[in-house]
């Protein structure tokens, strides 16, 4: 688009045709219009507001709007004790609660310094991966539902209902889990947890595969979302991208691997980075790629843990929890890698209270939407929605 | 820093690099704070923070290209608010350092780093919307999460919630 404009050609009403986009009419005088995306928009995953420059089919600028969720729960922090704040961390990213638990529950245990059981890290691991796939599944789901495809987003959610209920058989919430405490659990899994875990993983993997051919291999999916909206590698890092999104342009960085917290380092996975072959790097299709295939490592990671894990003999959930948590002076910056990218917490104690004196998420959505107004940049409106699908938000964790 | 103390290894290339740091800039940095949670030190001359920035970024031996995260934090008994920067080497070097920037309460400015790293873009306009402070040469220095015209700093300690916006009573 922006080399037709280049050559001279003005203002033109184009068409894609395959790979290429074919020029209908060119030298066009038309008027910049305002075209307002959301805040209520199936597309925009959420109440996002997008207001559009376009000219003719082209957007020529992309202004994000924030906020239309935004509960406080920085101030809130400040007004609770530290076991209080995990309810809240599962309402900032609400489709992978268990993940934003895990990476709370890290900052402040390094706080703190204290060991945990070993089978709490088991049992985190375990649920923290099974909500990854989960999330995944959402987000391969609504991606196919933005872009026509209604099956895959049948199917996921078929799937995702039987991981959200052995999440709830677990922790008795289907989505607010508060799980996963400061230094231990809420309970130890139910006696035949695992063996249904296990049903679920070969269950599961067949479906994977199945999923992928339907969706990722699509021909008509694949056209709408190959070579459009590519983010270099040096960019995405600059934007401070993490997650699925940076691994999608080609940077093999996991900070389950690269900065290793719980028993991930005895964990045997691979990091899936989009090779160039089934998409072009850092366009869409890579972002999608990296997600349908990392739902493969959560099940080998899943495996692992269930063989690994200690028995429940003499097992308290709890017998790590502080009565009181207070941590010293200090500060923290702890994270996590969450289905979306690094979910970061930073912590601010004054060694007195039992209350943070700052608590800030570092929310993976907020920092990956903010790359937004590059992206969209002399893109056509429908490849737009293309690009916010693959971007993942949720905006719970944008706006916290 | 402290001598004979036993260091961790990501404690002693954080150290490295702050050495590298205060070669070139002297005096405009604080000492290092070589604690195990989160080591990092402050820029006391505020105004040469973008370069500051910019040579971490950009020295090879530094090569800090991520910006993990950037919090606005409120130190009311000094009577300052300040950011605290969360930067790392990714892929290339890997190591961590902690930055904070302080300025007056009301009123005081920071320096935008912004062009050194997109992610603080979006982030100096939170720490501007929670905490007040403006971030001079911003590209784009607006509130995001709170509406426009909201009264006050929200994340300030002593913060007072308007009464009402547009007439909607707000305090519950």
């Amino acid at each position: 688009m922006q080399e037709l404009e280049r050559a001279g050609m003005g203002s033109v009403r184009v068409t894609r045709k395959g790979n290429n986009v074919v020029v209908l009419e060119k030298d066009l005088v038309t008027e910049q219009m305002v075209l307002a995306m959301g805040p209520q928009h199936p597309s925009t995953h959420g109440v996002l507001k997008l207001e559009c420059l376009t000219d003719g089919e082209v957007v020529t600028h992309a202004e994000p709007y924030l906020g239309y969720l935004h509960r406080c729960f920085e101030k809130c922090c400040e007004n609770v004790d530290y076991p209080a704040i995990v309810p809240y961390t599962d309402r900032l990213d609400y489709l992978a609660g268990m993940n934003s638990e895990f990476a709370y529950a890290i900052a402040v245990e390094k706080l703190l310094d204290i060991e945990i059981p070993r089978r709490v890290e088991f049992i985190r691991v375990i649920t923290a991966e099974l909500n990854r796939i989960a999330s995944h599944l959402v987000a391969i789901g609504t991606y196919g539902i933005d872009l026509g495809a209604f099956t895959p987003f049948l199917f996921c959610f078929r799937d995702r209902e039987i991981i959200l209920s052995l999440l709830e058989w677990a922790s008795g919430a289907r989505m607010l889990y508060n799980y996963i405490w400061v230094g231990g659990l809420a309970y130890d899994v139910p006696a035949d947890f695992n063996k249904r875990v296990k049903e679920f993983v070969d269950y599961f993997r067949p479906k994977a595969v199945e999923l992928y051919k339907l969706l990722t291999e699509n021909e008509i999916f694949v056209k709408r979302t190959r070579g459009i909206g590519i983010m270099p590698a040096d960019v995405a890092i600059n934007y401070g991208w993490s997650g699925p999104m940076l691994r999608g342009s080609g940077v093999k960085w996991d900070l389950r691997r690269n900065d290793p917290y719980s028993v991930y380092p005895e964990l045997d996975f691979a990091v899936p980075v989009p090779d160039g072959k089934a998409s072009d790097i850092g366009d869409c299709l890579s972002r999608h790629l990296v997600r349908a295939l990392e739902m493969e490592e959560s099940l080998k990671i899943i495996e692992q843990c269930i063989d690994k894990m200690p028995s429940s003999e003499g097992f308290n959930p709890r017998s790590a929890v502080p009565k009181r948590v207070r941590p010293k002076a200090g500060e923290v910056y702890g994270r996590a890698e969450n289905p979306r990218g690094e979910l970061g917490f930073y912590i601010q104690s004054d060694g007195k209270s039992t209350k943070p004196l700052r608590c800030k998420a570092r929310s993976s959505c907020f920092v990956n939407l903010s790359a937004m107004k590059d992206l969209s940049k002399g893109q056509l409106i429908p490849d737009l929605v293309a690009i916010i699908g693959s971007i993942d938000i949720v905006l719970g964790e944008v706006d916290r | 820093m402290e001598e004979g103390k036993v260091l961790s290894q990501s404690l002693q290339q954080s150290a490295a690099a702050y050495v590298i740091i205060h070669d070139k800039f002297g005096d405009a940095l604080s000492a290092f704070d070589a604690n195990e949670t989160m080591p990092f030190f402050e820029v006391l001359d505020t105004a040469q923070w973008p370069e500051i920035a910019l040579f971490m970024r950009d020295h090879p031996k530094l090569q800090f290209n991520y910006m993990a995260c950037l919090s606005g934090v409120d130190y009311q008994a000094e009577e300052k608010v300040g950011i605290v920067c969360n930067i790392e080497s990714l892929g290339q070097r890997n190591h961590k350092l902690a930055v904070k920037v302080k300025c007056a309460r009301h009123g005081g400015s920071i320096p935008s780093v912004a062009e050194v790293w997109h992610t603080a873009n979006w982030h100096e306009r939170e720490a501007y919307d929670m905490f007040g402070m403006l971030f001079t040469d911003h590209p784009d220095m607006r509130r995001i999460l709170c509406p426009d015209d909201w009264e006050g700093y929200p994340l300030l300690k002593d913060y007072k919630v308007q009464e009402s916006y547009h007439g909607i009573k707000v305090p519950y």
